[in-house]
């Protein structure tokens, strides 16, 4: 064949273009879109839109609803992150227990919210939270705690929304886990046993450390995508009460597509983007340095 | 002391640590059985509360009106009555909703499942200029979070006319950057050898790609095809903002509406939870392996 060379061009086209025309170009308009005034009068005119350097930026600095996203965003993060790395975790080393009967069972049971779609759990959870009739609430009065206003209260909105998310996400990252343990060799715990370690020992000084690759990445992509939380305060709280859990993508949400402030909208996603950017090379960088030491 | 004595002395000795070794045993057998009544019941516990919100979310739908705002909360309907699916299927439409969510997740699996395996395909088994940095680059736009293009994308659909029609979800989801990575990832372990037998044999490359690449990728054209369409149905800030049309409207979209003017009817809620929900559930369980060998794939990715 004369063009032999073309086929693999052929074959990646179709993907290239498509990823090109709605990722990568979109990419770039964004950035630009960024530092314009593009507004709801540049929705119907495009020329409409001026540019404006770096203001949006500037603006959004100044801007305390962004930093009040932010920082409920960071506190989702750094809360709802550990809770569900710690709670997949701890699935993962009961389910890969030699003793555990009805491993799949168990397996399947903890797995089953994470395919579930996050507006139907959010709407269900709503209903569990609530203050008088909600089954939480209920449960909690046996122990003597409550009642709770969850979603109503500015304390307690935040902390509701975590729970929802780790319930939601542990077992995707307790599958995770669950493969990195079965690759730990048994004589690593034997050697252990030997030289005297109890349960904790074997934990501390044979499964953390071997599991540290699989943390790492555990750990990048819990912080990624919490970030990005949005569904959960739009349908339980629509980003209430007082703010207090509107986030980032949330506040992105409502400049663009509410109030069609696209251009402001815009510097908002490339801050997201840079944040989450920073913290993946941070944890790299920390995660190489580890392996170098 | 006497033979007799040390005789003796030995035994009570022997009978001592045989004794203490009974206790040893006795203990370790029964620490053992702790244990294990430990672990269970520790797993069990944390199952009851991972599918408590599905047992309250399937018996609420099938409670009478208002039962489900009583206190107590009730564990299980007084009387089980089928009225909120019915409501939700004569007055709330909720077949169309169903049927667009079923459109537009099978639409996108289909495109995106072609055109991800023959760029997986490429990748895997051609040698090109710039094979590796194209792929370099594809990888590492994983970190771009998906809201940064949201805003561009729908200018362009807006400006294409293509905003609340499928082709506005289809179109751009026809090629992922996860997909393709899964393909190329799975094709590595091919050997070439089945390729050059097709080609000494005089196939033309698109036959190898349909005849013998395709059938050999079997087991993870199918993981992909899982995570797409359950993505695609799960999907909520995209179909939120493209569709804004009612008669356009996926589940999850249409449920969350709902829950604008139906808050006050929780048993309403559920039913519509239930009728998002058990469609996905019912795939997963037909076809579980499947999911977590992506699962598993994509967590070894680094």
């Amino acid at each position: 064949m004369k063009h032999k060379w073309l086929i693999p061009w052929f074959f990646i086209a179709p993907a290239l273009g498509t990823l090109l025309i709605f990722f990568f170009l979109p990419v770039l308009a964004s950035l630009l879109m960024s530092c314009t005034d593009f507004d709801i009068y540049a929705l119907g005119h495009l020329s409409r839109a001026r540019w404006t350097g770096l203001e949006n930026y500037g603006r959004l600095l100044q801007d305390p609803l962004f930093w009040k996203s932010l920082g409920n965003t960071v506190y989702f993060v750094l809360a709802g992150g550990p809770l569900t790395i710690l709670a997949a975790l701890l699935a993962a080393i009961g389910l890969n227990s030699r003793q555990l009967r009805l491993r799949d069972w168990f397996r399947l049971g903890y797995f089953t919210p994470v395919i579930t779609s996050l507006v139907a759990v959010a709407v269900v959870w709503r209903y569990l939270y609530h203050p008088r009739f909600g089954l939480f609430n209920y449960l909690l009065s046996f122990i003597g705690v409550g009642p709770v206003n969850w979603l109503g209260d500015p304390v307690w909105a935040m902390p509701a929304l975590i729970i929802l998310a780790v319930w939601k996400n542990f077992g995707y990252y307790m599958m995770i886990f669950l493969a990195g343990l079965q690759t730990i060799p048994d004589y690593l715990y034997e050697a252990a046993r030997l030289d005297g370690a109890g349960w904790w020992g074997q934990f501390r000084h044979v499964t953390l450390p071997q599991l540290a690759p699989t943390t790492f990445f555990v750990t990048l992509m819990t912080i990624i995508g919490y970030f990005q939380f949005f569904a959960e305060p739009y349908v339980m709280t629509q980003g209430g009460p007082v703010n207090s859990t509107l986030s980032v993508v949330f506040y992105l949400y409502q400049q663009g597509f509410r109030w069609w402030r696209m251009g402001y909208a815009s510097s908002i996603a490339f801050m997201l983007f840079f944040i989450i950017f920073l913290i993946a090379m941070i944890q790299m960088a920390a995660r190489k340095r580890q392996e170098a030491a | 002391m006497s033979a007799r004595d040390v005789r003796m002395k030995i035994r009570s000795e022997a009978s001592a640590a045989e004794r203490a070794g009974g206790v040893t045993a006795f203990r370790r057998r029964h620490g053992r059985l702790l244990s294990v009544i430990g672990l269970h019941s520790l797993m069990l516990l944390g199952l009851a509360v991972t599918l408590l919100p599905f047992w309250w979310m399937v018996m609420a739908s099938f409670m009478p009106g208002g039962e489900a705002s009583t206190f107590p909360p009730r564990f299980w309907p007084s009387r089980w009555s089928l009225e909120h699916y019915a409501t939700l299927w004569e007055r709330l439409q909720i077949g169309r909703y169903f049927l667009n969510s079923l459109i537009l997740a099978g639409g996108v699996t289909l495109v995106s499942l072609l055109i991800n395996s023959l760029a997986g395909y490429a990748f895997a088994k051609f040698a090109f200029r710039g094979r590796k940095s194209i792929f370099t680059l594809l990888l590492s736009s994983l970190v771009i979070p998906g809201q940064v293009t949201m805003l561009p994308v729908f200018l362009m659909l807006k400006q294409m006319g293509l905003l609340n029609s499928y082709f506005g979800i289809i179109i751009p989801g026809m090629a992922s950057i996860f997909g393709i990575f899964l393909i190329r990832q799975y094709l590595q372990g091919v050997p070439d050898s089945l390729i050059e037998a097709a080609r000494i044999d005089g196939a033309g490359e698109l036959r190898i790609y349909w005849t013998v690449i395709l059938p050999l990728a079997k087991p993870i054209l199918v993981t992909l095809a899982l995570f797409t369409f359950m993505g695609t149905w799960n999907d909520f800030l995209w179909p939120l903002i493209v569709l804004n049309r009612q008669e356009m409207y996926t589940l999850p979209v249409a449920i969350a509406n709902l829950m604008g003017e139906h808050a006050p009817d929780p048993e309403l809620m559920m039913a519509g939870a239930v009728v998002t929900i058990l469609p996905i559930l019912l795939l997963f369980l037909a076809l579980q392996k499947y999911y977590i060998q992506g699962i598993l794939m994509g967590g070894l990715k680094e």
